[in-house]
């Protein structure tokens, strides 16, 4: 286990942050850490980076706790946090030295500069000054600040926040195959993402976690019942339709009717034959996934 | 540490505010010493640099606040302070680094008056008729009185996310250590009993005790322990973590 975190907790005042919130990570695994603003992710993130103090409970990196060897899970964590701070006034090579330095990797500066200005595409950014860049290109400077030393544990806050459509397909595949290596946390309200990158989900709601799991299980598990989308050329009335063998819902939506039916009824036999009974033209059939946002809001609300 | 150092460095030179610390303090301290038809050198008849160690203390009262009070409200406000201290380094070392970068630019501000040593101790009658050893005595004492003002202003700046509040505070704090235990000490209650004591509670007394140059282990202590004191009071800002 990589990220082992044990009831972690973070009261401001009489309000409970975070509470006793407690998941582990392995070794290579992808974790999303999903929930709506102020739920208490970056919170969390603070704390396993040692950054804020936990009120109780505790958390350990690659094998180090947080409050006996913060030292230590330091050099082997690398953050980026939030709102992806940088010095406006540095140039990007002066940055990245500056904290090759504090990193203190010595003569190995040089080449692993060089590297991850490389891997997250800053080549033709690498002489501007740190404030002329578009954000989406900060962006990139504060994931090059965060892996410059080759950590084992990557936390990313919120890393794909503001950029374009092309950018975030290449930050995508770039936290997916630091993944392969690397365990990396990363910390989202956009449900794509999570299907697009994370192994794992960790749902965390009022600073409690409220699910934990893969993103397909929670899909299938938290559906209750199976929704289709149906559509006839000629008109049907509500009546009509809702003899159709195990709807318990009809509704119409535009043109088309949505049904709703036990989870594992299989309706589009049904649908078809009550079709063919009632000569009527079929021109949609579908079976609709309950998205994963509807599945944040419910267990969210 | 001394990436911290450097960096900070860098920043008072890759902008102006490092040139405008050396300049102001140079012009300053000029126009009284050999301008000011009160207090130049030349009008005054005795060889001594007096003027130049009565003035700095309050230019610096200024300066010095100017140039510590972004280095932490800066990184607080922008959040960069996030970055560096999830990095491994101490918090002490951050603060160290910076300490050293703002004394280096007080450094660099007080060694062109040198020329100003220069001038008057070839201008004495006969030549090199002055007291150097007060000289290089205030000289210390000057480097002193700015470590305990640095370490005053990074306190000031570690507490608040607002540079502008960091600077009122810094001076005002700067103020009250310099100056006003000395004017309270003539105060009746104290007067004739406490107010030796009272004066040297401040920075002034200590001040003008290593400027008559001799080196009194009490001033010494004196400066280094307010230095210690307001860096112990920056790290506790620090890790409280409270912006």
């Amino acid at each position: 286990m990589s990220i082992k975190v044990h009831q972690l907790t973070k009261t401001y005042g009489s309000q409970k942050a975070v509470n006793e919130v407690s998941f582990e990570v392995a070794t290579g695994q992808v974790l999303g850490f999903l929930g709506p603003n102020g739920a208490g992710k970056s919170t969390t993130m603070k704390m396993i980076t040692c950054f804020l103090p936990p009120s109780s409970g505790t958390a350990e990196v690659a094998g180090y706790d947080i409050l006996k060897a913060p030292m230590e899970v330091r050099r082997r964590i690398g953050y980026l946090p939030e709102s992806n701070p940088l010095y406006y006034d540095m140039y990007v090579k002066e940055y990245l030295g500056f904290l090759a330095g504090v990193h203190q990797l010595g003569s190995k500066s040089k080449s692993r500069i060089a590297e991850m200005i490389e891997l997250t595409g800053l080549q033709r950014e690498q002489h501007k000054k740190i404030g002329q860049l578009s954000r989406g290109y900060k962006q990139r400077v504060g994931l090059a600040q965060a892996l410059l030393h080759d950590p084992e544990v990557i936390i990313l806050d919120e890393p794909t926040a503001g950029l374009d459509p092309n950018q975030l397909v290449e930050i995508r595949s770039l936290i997916k195959s630091l993944g392969r290596r690397k365990t990396v946390i990363l910390s989202t309200h956009i449900m794509q993402e999570v299907q697009a990158m994370c192994d794992r989900v960790v749902i965390i709601n009022r600073g409690n976690i409220v699910a934990d799991d893969t993103a397909e299980r929670l899909q299938q598990n938290l559906q209750q019942e199976a929704v289709w989308r149906v559509a006839f050329k000629e008109t049907v009335d509500l009546k009509t339709i809702q003899r159709i063998a195990g709807v318990k819902q009809a509704r119409q939506d535009k043109q088309a009717w949505i049904l709703t039916a036990a989870k594992d009824a299989d309706l589009s036999a049904a649908i078809f034959n009550f079709a063919k009974e009632q000569q009527l033209t079929l021109e949609t059939l579908v079976k609709e996934q309950s998205s994963l946002e509807e599945i944040f809001q419910k267990l969210t609300n | 540490m001394w990436s911290i150092y450097k960096k900070e460095l860098n920043a008072f030179f890759s902008s102006v505010i490092g040139y405008i610390f050396i300049v102001v303090f140079l012009l300053i301290t000029g126009f009284f010493v050999w301008i000011n038809p009160d207090s130049n050198v030349l009008e005054y008849g005795f060889a001594s640099l007096d003027v130049l160690f009565s003035v700095t203390p309050w230019v610096f009262l200024i300066l010095i606040p100017a140039i510590t009070m972004r280095s932490f409200a800066e990184e607080i406000s922008a959040g960069t302070i996030e970055i560096l201290a999830t990095k491994p380094i101490k918090d002490v070392s951050i603060i160290l680094g910076k300490y050293f970068a703002a004394m280096t630019l007080v450094l660099f501000s007080i060694v062109p008056t040198f020329i100003y040593f220069y001038t008057v101790y070839e201008l004495g009658s006969p030549k090199g008729n002055l007291d150097s050893g007060a000289i290089w005595g205030s000289y210390l004492g000057v480097l002193f009185l700015a470590s305990a003002f640095v370490a005053v202003g990074l306190f000031a700046s570690s507490i608040t996310k607002n540079q502008i509040v960091s600077f009122v505070l810094a001076v005002s704090l700067c103020f009250v250590m310099h100056y006003a235990f000395d004017m309270v000490s003539n105060l009746d209650v104290f007067y004739g009993r406490f107010d030796a004591f009272v004066q040297q509670l401040g920075m002034s007394a200590h001040f003008i005790s290593i400027g008559r140059g001799v080196i009194d282990t009490r001033d010494l202590t004196y400066f280094l322990s307010v230095t210690a004191i307001f860096i112990f009071f920056t790290h506790t800002s620090l890790e409280s973590r409270k912006w």
